[in-house]
């Protein structure tokens, strides 16, 4: 007994095609300041990749293919861990400056003052 | 029926991945709520890991003998490729991401073009549409790994200069023909059963080697500043190859996942093109300071130098300052000296902003990832777009490691290499101060009008130098103001 997932033909080129336009729109709205950290995002995603070495590799049954197998799985989770990991530390460091005393309005008063003193 | 439960596991997994993914996604469209995203990016993939080793539950009954060792192999290549992967990724260094992302971007498709590999080599793609797909696949996948390869040794400086030959467009072509052609023997052989001259395996051998060195002379031409570009290509044809890959295997995470990539990879590299006002294919097939040069417009005047504390002294007393960064700023490694400059300023209230160029850097955004990293709020930094209007009104625009991006010939000068390219508009500020280490030109190698215009004086020195300069002037008056 087996289930019947697979799919073919046209049903196929549907989710290509909703899968570009999604990701078009979606990527659209990401703003030029993360472009960095979307591209190795991006990257990471491709890194599902290394799911489909795994099959290969599991399924694999000559000597040949367990090289070929193994090498894919290997380059496909390196592309997961490594886009993974660096894309966590860029946005890490992306932070508003919440943090700081408001720079731009406060010191105006300081600036009038200093000019006023010289 | 307890052995259906397994497939559907993996299929609720995957199907969950690929939720994640474009839910992580559209989480990255904020700095406030990327850092989410691509964690939840992550859980769909670590979901999809682990349910994939349920496939052991359903191999293929020749591989069954081999499960126990292709297991093994498989824990092991994870534990290898992740772990090495995930250590280099938590220690490079910002200034060297994009030869990092085009590193694990060509692992990625060079792991597309193995799985393909599988496939032709053992027979397990069956019927004209099946092969056709893995091909094609196998093809964007073998060229996106060779490709970013020599991506990512250009800009780790391993390759310093492009390497350019007397017919590489013809040779080029002539490689890209050799390789369909030898794709449609192997398609052929694999239809019909009989191969052509050579076994199957030689020719799909021969396939795989030939779009390898497709990448490399491919790429081998193309210069440092189109790198944005580059990089952007290779990133939406490993998303492809993936996609590609899914389809035969049967996967619909892959498929998604990879052709999400591809639509944002190929976005970036319209942007990209866009912002060098140059079209894709006159990135990948021209090389740039091979066009003839064209007479440009004479320019009148001369550069005049000033000192660095007194470009600083002038920055501190005005209202509004707007700093263009470029990569020359980060080859100085002068970031976390620049921030400190412009804290002082702040201090002293003056407002500071940062704009950014599209293409400044080696990859998309890359100069603000470098900003990021020195600490610099991202409400201080604005796009092209969104601050160009705001020259005009300016005091003082400080342009450090940047030249052909503040180039005013780009809007004015018909005759230039860079005319119609959107830049900066540095010049209407009322005064220009430009840091670079010489006299020498941009990428593009043109004279900057800029530079000669009324309004600007040149700063000459390293930028860690000249800004560490600029630091004490502004210092020593504080200190002489409280005296």
């Amino acid at each position: 007994m087996s289930l019947d997932l697979g799919m073919t033909g046209f049903v196929a080129l549907y989710v290509f095609m909703l899968a570009g336009f999604a990701g078009w729109v979606i990527i659209g709205h990401v703003p030029a300041i993360l472009h960095t950290p979307l591209m190795s995002g991006s990257n990471f995603v491709h890194g599902i990749v290394v799911v489909g070495g795994l099959f290969v590799l599991l399924n694999a049954s000559t000597t040949q293919q367990q090289i070929i197998g193994f090498a894919a799985v290997l380059l496909g989770a390196g592309n997961a861990a490594g886009g993974f990991a660096v894309t966590t530390r860029m946005l890490a460091m992306f932070k508003a400056s919440d943090v700081q005393p408001k720079p731009a309005r406060a010191p105006t008063h300081a600036r009038v003052h200093h000019l006023k003193t010289h | 029926m307890l052995a259906l439960i397994p497939q559907l596991t993996i299929g609720l997994a995957d199907l969950a991945a690929a939720f994640l993914f474009l839910f992580g996604l559209q989480r990255m469209s904020s700095p406030a709520t990327a850092s989410s995203g691509i964690f939840v990016a992550g859980l769909g993939m670590v979901a999809a890991v682990l349910a994939s080793f349920l496939y052991v539950f359903s191999v293929e009954a020749a591989a069954r003998p081999h499960l126990g060792i292709n297991i093994v192999l498989a824990l092991v290549a994870l534990a290898l490729g992740g772990g090495a992967a995930w250590w280099s990724g938590k220690r490079v260094a910002m200034t060297a991401m994009p030869q990092m992302v085009a590193l694990y971007n060509g692992m990625g498709g060079g792991a597309a073009g193995a799985i393909a590999a599988v496939e032709l080599l053992g027979g397990k793609a069956h019927g004209a549409t099946a092969l056709l797909v893995t091909l094609l696949g196998a093809l964007i996948g073998a060229v996106s790994l060779s490709g970013s390869l020599i991506a990512w040794a250009k800009l780790d400086g391993a390759i310093k200069k492009p390497l350019r030959i007397k017919g590489q467009q013809a040779i080029n072509a002539a490689a890209m023909a050799a390789t369909l052609a030898i794709g449609g023997c192997v398609l052929f052989a694999a239809l019909t059963g009989s191969p052509l001259l050579l076994a199957t395996s030689t020719w799909i051998y021969i396939f795989f080697g030939c779009a390898l060195v497709f990448g490399i002379l491919m790429t081998l031409p193309i210069g440092g500043a189109d790198m944005p570009v580059v990089i952007s290509i290779y990133n939406a044809l490993t998303g492809l190859a993936v996609g590609l890959e899914g389809f035969v295997l049967q996967n619909p995470a892959l498929m998604i996942a990879g052709m999400v990539v591809g639509a944002a990879g190929l976005l970036l590299t319209l942007l990209m093109a866009k912002a060098m006002n140059r079209s894709v294919a006159n990135v990948v097939f021209t090389n740039f300071g091979d066009a003839p040069k064209q007479a440009q417009s004479a320019i009148a005047g001369s550069l005049r130098p000033v000192e660095a504390s007194d470009a600083g002294i002038a920055m501190r007393y005005a209202a509004k300052v707007i700093i263009v960064p470029g990569y020359g700023l980060a080859a100085a490694q002068a970031q976390q000296k620049l921030y400190e400059f412009v804290k002082l300023l702040q201090a002293a209230g003056v407002l500071v902003k940062f704009a950014i160029h599209p293409v400044a850097g080696r990859m998309p955004g890359q100069m603000d990832v470098l900003l990021a990293e020195a600490g610099v709020p991202y409400d201080m930094i604005f796009q092209l777009d969104d601050i160009n209007a705001d020259f005009a009104t300016t005091d003082v625009a400080l342009v450090i490691g940047a030249n052909d991006v503040v180039n005013p010939a780009a809007r004015t000068d018909k005759a230039s290499p860079i005319y119609g390219m959107p830049i900066l508009n540095v010049d209407q500020a009322r005064q220009v101060y430009v840091v670079k280490r010489g006299e020498g030109t941009g990428y593009a190698g043109i004279q900057n009008a800029l530079f000669y215009g009324d309004n600007c004086n040149m700063v000459y020195g390293d930028a860690q130098a000249v800004l560490t300069k600029m630091i004490e002037a502004v210092r020593g008056l504080g200190a002489a103001a409280a005296a």
